[in-house]
C-alpha cells in the first residue's frame, strides 16, 4: 500500500500534490500512504491520502462521499412519513434518535403536541440508542488499541438493545421507529420487561468494561494526548456532542434546548479537559451511565395516557378501524398516498444525537413534501478537523483518533 | 444582557442600517433576517466578536433554490448560535442564479470550509476567498449541481414505473 517516491514518479506526484494543495518539504523524502477507502481500521468507507515522514503524518487529504445517497434530494420528492427511513441510514448506530428528531421536526411544523407517555417512551428509546452508539464507539476504540475482548463482551449487550427495538417497532438496525405524532404502538408488557431486565444487567457489564480500560496502563498510554483539540478550535470547527464536551465545553442540546420532556429528568453532563482521545473515551463512558439514569427515571415514572397525539391527518388510524370506519379509511388512504398537505412554514429542530447536535432544517411551501430539508449532520461537520488533529502524530494514533471521533460513514455522507 | 429578538435586531440595525437588514421574521422562534452580499461577512464577524452578543457558533449553512424568482432565485442560509446566551439566529442572503457569489466565512469559522464546499457541490454557490472550493460529496466529473430544482430526482425517461400513481 505504501509507495516510495521514486525519481521517475516525481513529476506525477508533484502534480498530484499541487492538485490537492499539499505542502511538501523538499529536503525530506516523504511517503504517500493511501489509507482507505476500504481499510479495515477505518470502520467505514472514507479515504485519507497521507503524507508520511517516516512514522509521522505531515499532511492528510480526506476524501469523502463514497456512500453519498442524496437524502436531501430524495426528501424533496417524498411525503413526510416516507422520509423517516432515510434518517435511519444516517447514523445507523443510533437510528431511533434520528427517527425521533425528524418526527419532532415535523411535529413542530404541524403544531402537534405529543402526550407525555409518548415523550417518555421516546426518551427511553433515544437513550437506549445513545448507549448502543457509545458502546460501539468505545469498544471499537479498545479493538483499535489492541483489546478485543471488551468489544465482543459489550457487543452482546447491543444485541439486547436491538432485541428491545425489535419488540418495540419490529426492526433492529434501521428502525423506522415511531410516527409523526407519537409511537406506532404502546410499549408491550414484554418490552417493558426487557427494558427492566436490561437496566438490571447492563450496569454490571459496563462497570466491567470500564474496569478493563479506564485504568489500564497500556490503554492510557496509547490514548492520552492523542488527537487532542482545544475548546476554541473545536468550537470553530463546529464540534458538538461528546467530542466537544471532551474538550471542556458543556454544550448539550438535551439541557440547553430540552425536547421530548428532557427537562423532567435529573442527569449530569460529563465534560473533559484536554479534548484528547482518552477524554473522549471517558466522556462517552460517563454518558452511558447518565443515559442509564435517564432510562431508569423514565421507566419508573412512565405516565399513563395515550402513546400518540390526536392528529388524524398525519397519524395513521388503527388498522381495524380502517376496515370498519369511513373516516379512518379516508385518513389512511390520504396519509399512505401522501395526499396530506403540510402548512407553510420553516422550522429548525435539533436533538442530541450520538455524535452531537443533529439538526433538521425544514422548509415547507404547503405541499405534500418538504420544499427543502437540510440535515445538520454532526459527523460531516467535525470530520473536517481530522486533518488538523492527526498532523504531527503517528499513523497508529490517527486510527485511534478516527475511532474516538466516532465518524459514521452514513452520517458523514448523508 | 439577555438576548431577545428585539434587542438583537435593534443592535444589528443600529450597526448595519435599515438599508442592509430587512425582512425580520420569526417563523419558529428563531429570528430570521435577510441581508445582502456586501454585509454578510461583516455581519457574521460582528455577531461573533461583539462582547454582548457572542453569537459565535456556526451551526449550519444551507442553500435553497427558488426557481423563477429572478434576483431572489438562490438563497444561502446561515444559522448561528450563541452558546453563552442560548440564542439562535438565522441569516439569509438572496442572489440571482447567474451570479451565486458570496464571500467565504472560512476566515471566521473553520467549519465553514466543508459547509461551503457542500453548498458549492449541490447548488453551485461560489465563495470568493475559499481555500479549496471543490466538490465534496459528488464525483469531480459531475457537470451540474444536483440540488437545483430543475434536475429531477429520477431519470424521467424511465418507462417501467407508472409515476402518476405514486406522485414521483
Amino acid at each position: 500500500m505504501a509507495t516510495e517516491n521514486k525519481t521517475a514518479e516525481l513529476t506525477e506526484l508533484e502534480q498530484f500534490r499541487k492538485d490537492h494543495g499539499l505542502a511538501i518539504k523538499e529536503e525530506r523524502q516523504l511517503t504517500t500512504l493511501n489509507l482507505g477507502p476500504t481499510h479495515p481500521a477505518t470502520h467505514g468507507i472514507f479515504q485519507n491520502i497521507l503524507q508520511m515522514d517516516g512514522e509521522i503524518i505531515v499532511d492528510a487529504v480526506p476524501t469523502i462521499g463514497y456512500i453519498h445517497r442524496a437524502f436531501e434530494k430524495i426528501a424533496e420528492r417524498r411525503p413526510f412519513y416516507q422520509i423517516t427511513p432515510l434518517t435511519d441510514r444516517m447514523n445507523y448506530c443510533s437510528a431511533p434518535i434520528n427517527n425521533m428528531g425528524y418526527h419532532m421536526t415535523v411535529e413542530k411544523l404541524l403544531g402537534i403536541t405529543v402526550p407525555k407517555r409518548a415523550q417518555y417512551i421516546r426518551v427511553i428509546m433515544m437513550e437506549l440508542a445513545r448507549i448502543s452508539d457509545h458502546l460501539i464507539c468505545n469498544s471499537i476504540l479498545g479493538v483499535d488499541s489492541g483489546a478485543f475482548t471488551g468489544f465482543l463482551y459489550v457487543m452482546q449487550e447491543r444485541e439486547h438493545i436491538y432485541d428491545i427495538y425489535e419488540e418495540v417497532c419490529g426492526a433492529r438496525l434501521t428502525t423506522n421507529m415511531g410516527r409523526i405524532g407519537g409511537m406506532e404502538r404502546d410499549l408491550s408488557p414484554k418490552a417493558l420487561h426487557m427494558i427492566g431486565e436490561f437496566l438490571k444487567r447492563f450496569p454490571k457489564v459496563w462497570a466491567e468494561f470500564e474496569k478493563m480500560l479506564t485504568r489500564n496502563r497500556i490503554f492510557i498510554d496509547r490514548t492520552t494526548d492523542v488527537g487532542a483539540i482545544s475548546a476554541e478550535r473545536a468550537l470553530s470547527y463546529g464540534f458538538t456532542g461528546p467530542n466537544l464536551r471532551a474538550a471542556g465545553v458543556d454544550y448539550d442540546v438535551r439541557v440547553m434546548n430540552p425536547y421530548s420532556s428532557y427537562e423532567d429528568f435529573d442527569f449530569e453532563i460529563p465534560v473533559g479537559t484536554k479534548g484528547d482521545t482518552y477524554d473522549r473515551f471517558l466522556v462517552r463512558n460517563e454518558e452511558v451511565w447518565q443515559s442509564l439514569k435517564i432510562i431508569e427515571q423514565a421507566y419508573k415514572n412512565l405516565p399513563e395516557g395515550s402513546y400518540h397525539a390526536d392528529a388524524p391527518h398525519y397519524y395513521l388510524p388503527p388498522k381495524q378501524d380502517v376496515y370498519t370506519s369511513m373516516e379512518a379509511l379516508i385518513y389512511h388512504f390520504k396519509i399512505v398516498m401522501g395526499e396530506t398537505d403540510a402548512p407553510v412554514g420553516e422550522v429548525y429542530h435539533s436533538v442530541e444525537g450520538g455524535n452531537g447536535e443533529l439538526g433538521f432544517y425544514l422548509i415547507s411551501d404547503g405541499g405534500r413534501t418538504p420544499y427543502r430539508l437540510h440535515f445538520r449532520r454532526p459527523c460531516f461537520i467535525y470530520y473536517q478537523a481530522y486533518t488538523e488533529m492527526i498532523k504531527g502524530g503517528q499513523l497508529a494514533d490517527a486510527i485511534l483518533t478516527l475511532s474516538s471521533l466516532n465518524v459514521i460513514a452514513g452520517e458523514l455522507d448523508g | 444582557m439577555e438576548l431577545t429578538n428585539e434587542n438583537v435586531l435593534g443592535k444589528i440595525i443600529s450597526e448595519f442600517g435599515e438599508a442592509n437588514i430587512w425582512d425580520a421574521m420569526n417563523p419558529d422562534g428563531i429570528m430570521t433576517i435577510t441581508t445582502n452580499r456586501e454585509s454578510i461577512h461583516g455581519l457574521i464577524k460582528y455577531l461573533r466578536d461583539d462582547k454582548e452578543l457572542q453569537i459565535s457558533f456556526l451551526t449550519t449553512m444551507a442553500g435553497i433554490h427558488y426557481p423563477g424568482k429572478g434576483d431572489q432565485e438562490m438563497c444561502m442560509m446561515y444559522q448561528l448560535h450563541s452558546l453563552r446566551h442560548n440564542y439562535r439566529i438565522r441569516i439569509k442572503v438572496y442572489m440571482p442564479a447567474n451570479d451565486p457569489v458570496l464571500p467565504t466565512m472560512t476566515d471566521l469559522y473553520a467549519t465553514a470550509n466543508w459547509m461551503e464546499r457542500e453548498a458549492f457541490d449541490f447548488y453551485g454557490f461560489k465563495f470568493t476567498g475559499h481555500p479549496n472550493l471543490t466538490r465534496i460529496l459528488n464525483i469531480e466529473e459531475m457537470e451540474y449541481h444536483p440540488m437545483l430544482k430543475q434536475y429531477p430526482l429520477e431519470d424521467q425517461t424511465r418507462e417501467d414505473k407508472i409515476n402518476t400513481y405514486f406522485g414521483r
